[in-house]
């Protein structure tokens, strides 16, 4: 057994240990935490892979960014977690023979055999970024750019989902303050000016 | 020596845990969504270890947009929950039946 496969053994094994903690554990706080094992040790994997651009991706963008996003919203939300787990005994036989039966199906359906097939030395040379920007820039420079799009669409839509107007509280209206013309601001009043040289003789 | 069938198990039995999770988990929408990532990720690994195997760049290329398409989609998903909370202080999907469905 080469160190290799020792790796991904261990690597495998944490990573079904903590995905299976994350649908099992009561507090959702601990879950989302679960879940960022399961995302580190997911790029292990893919750094054996020699996906090295998209493993530290995944853990820039899936540690640092979604699952912040996940732990803020579980704490900032008062959730009760007693009535949420009240199906979880009822369901859970259901769940795992589902599961099973998913599982036996794609071994069978993959066939382990015919897909035992070893790994080509390094196919897009030494650096698997240069492989993966060559790509990324010249082939899918349309699909590239509106992921680009999607994601400012993300952002649009994410804050104007949760921005909240209240009544009663004092802010600023920009459209008001550009379209402010000077006669708004500033009002000339004509009136007969009044001299003391003109009473005197 | 590592084999491809090793990842595609490994990635069939990651995605048969997250349907678990959604089976036994369906009363909290939280746990749902992360139900949802899990499966992400395990056709992730798929797409990577096919793109490693037969040595074509396209599977990495996908997962990158999968990776930014899911972003973006648990970022509304949040959203989405953070207001569903505010009015009506709950996130159990039991009690969200006003539509009557």
């Amino acid at each position: 057994m080469s160190f290799e496969l020792i790796l991904f053994y261990l690597f495998a094994t944490v990573l079904v240990l903590a995905a299976l903690a994350v649908i099992s554990v009561k507090n959702s706080v601990h879950a989302a935490l679960f879940l960022v094992l399961t995302f580190f040790t997911s790029a292990a994997l893919w750094l054996l892979l020699q996906a090295e651009f998209l493993a530290i991706a995944l853990v820039l963008v899936y540690v640092g960014a979604v699952m912040v996003l996940f732990l803020f919203v579980v704490m900032m939300l008062d959730i009760k977690s007693e009535p949420l787990r009240e199906g979880f005994i009822r369901y859970l036989p259901v769940g795992i023979i589902v599961a099973l039966a998913m599982l036996a199906e794609m071994i069978g359906l993959i066939g382990v055999r015919t897909m035992a097939i070893t790994a080509p030395a390094d196919p897009g040379g030494a650096s698997n970024t240069a492989w993966l920007g060559n790509a990324l820039f010249s082939q899918f420079l349309l699909p590239f750019e509106i992921a680009a799009v999607i994601l400012t669409v993300a952002l649009v839509a994410a804050i104007m989902l949760t921005l909240r107007r209240r009544v009663g509280t004092r802010h600023q209206n920009p459209a008001e303050q550009v379209a402010v013309k000077a006669s708004d601001r500033v009002r000339i009043v004509k009136m007969t000016s009044v001299t003391k040289g003109a009473s005197a003789p | 020596m590592i084999t491809l069938s090793h990842y595609i198990v490994l990635g069939a039995i990651l995605f048969c845990i997250s349907v678990a999770g959604i089976f036994i988990n369906r009363k909290n929408v939280i746990v749902l969504l992360m139900a949802i990532e899990l499966m992400l990720l395990a056709v992730n690994t798929n797409f990577v270890a096919f793109s490693r195997f037969l040595g074509d760049v396209s599977g990495q290329v996908f997962v990158f947009f999968i990776l930014t398409v899911a972003a973006a989609e648990s970022a509304i998903g949040l959203a989405i929950l953070v207001v569903l909370f505010r009015n009506r202080a709950t996130i159990n999907v039991a009690e969200i039946d006003s539509m009557k469905g």
